[in-house]
């Protein structure tokens, strides 16, 4: 993985699998700390304590397509190249929120990459599920709220090709404004 | 054309859009455009999966094209990533592998528009008969 939006793009893969229809993104930029959260939250099916300790392992893995799953342990290769860490809470029946936090200034971590169109494409493909994603830089804060979006929209799909890349526009404008 | 950032915003672009084209209640009539589903697991995304993705959205924009595109997870062709399954209306599911930005052009231009097949079909899914 090359940058933290494709990161976003897999890990937010094992909530859709995990039946979530909410799904919470947190990327919290605090460059005077020295640090950078990216958290994922959903409302799917959770882990139980077994299962979640062994989600870092790349020989484990829910699917039964293949036998390796790495998503998980690349993610916390990143943070940790990075002098960070990840967390996983996990609660059955309730849901599942993965953390992972990384050294700003450090020179291995990961750039953030084009979030806006992660967030859109995500958002785009899975229309059913709602996203709600909170940028941080600083005090600065916007937050992006599918429910809120599909309100405006009334009842015009937000996968229709024409508004899709306006909903990319519009985070992406409101992330540059909140940094500067 | 000012930058759209607010919701109000988004609700005149909506208008706009709204006005311009005929809306087809996509939801409710899965049988009537084309499904794109791409591979987008960790293999699909390390291979490029996005920038395949980002091409379909805009080409099929582009060129109004009735169709969607939604992800899928791994469906264990980690060796073709990144792949790309085109269901069209009444007809089987076909799988591309080894999909770049040119060739998901030509997916569309030839396979969607005129119905050509091209090559890298992983043939698991797909039935000459």
């Amino acid at each position: 993985m090359n940058d933290l939006s494709l990161h976003l793009l897999d890990i937010v893969q094992n909530s859709i699998t995990a039946g979530a229809t909410l799904i919470t993104i947190l990327l919290d930029e605090q460059p005077g700390d020295d640090r950078l959260t990216l958290s994922i939250s959903d409302n799917g099916r959770g882990m139980t304590a077994e299962q979640v300790q062994k989600v870092t392992d790349p020989y484990f893995t829910s699917r039964t397509t293949r036998k390796v799953g790495l998503g998980i342990p690349l993610f916390k290769q990143s943070a940790e190249a990075s002098g960070g860490h990840l967390d996983i809470q996990s609660t059955t029946g309730e849901g599942t929120t993965t953390t992972a936090v990384f050294g700003y200034s450090h020179l291995d971590r990961l750039p953030l990459g084009n979030m806006a169109n992660a967030v859109m494409l995500l958002v785009s493909s899975n229309p059913v599920i709602d996203f709600v994603y909170t940028y941080r830089y600083n005090e600065g804060e916007y937050v992006f709220d599918t429910r809120e979006v599909k309100e405006a929209l009334e009842g015009v799909p937000v996968n229709e090709p024409q508004i899709i890349k306006y909903l990319e526009e519009m985070i992406s404008e409101n992330m540059q404004a909140v940094k500067s | 054309m000012n930058k759209i950032k607010s919701l109000n915003d988004l609700r005149k672009i909506k208008q706009d859009v709204e006005q311009k084209m005929d809306l087809r209640e996509k939801s409710d009539n899965p049988d009537r455009y084309v499904q794109i589903k791409v591979a987008m697991a960790t293999c699909g995304i390390a291979a490029g999966a996005r920038e395949v993705m980002n091409t379909l959205i805009e080409k099929i924009a582009q060129d109004k094209i009735d169709a969607v595109v939604t992800q899928t997870g791994c469906m264990g062709y980690c060796h073709a990533e990144p792949t790309v399954e085109v269901r069209k209306p009444g007809a089987e599911p076909v799988v591309f592998g080894h999909v770049d930005r040119e060739k998901a052009l030509a997916i569309i231009d030839k396979y969607i528009k005129t119905g050509e097949l091209l090559e890298g079909i992983i043939p698991v899914n797909y039935q000459t008969a």
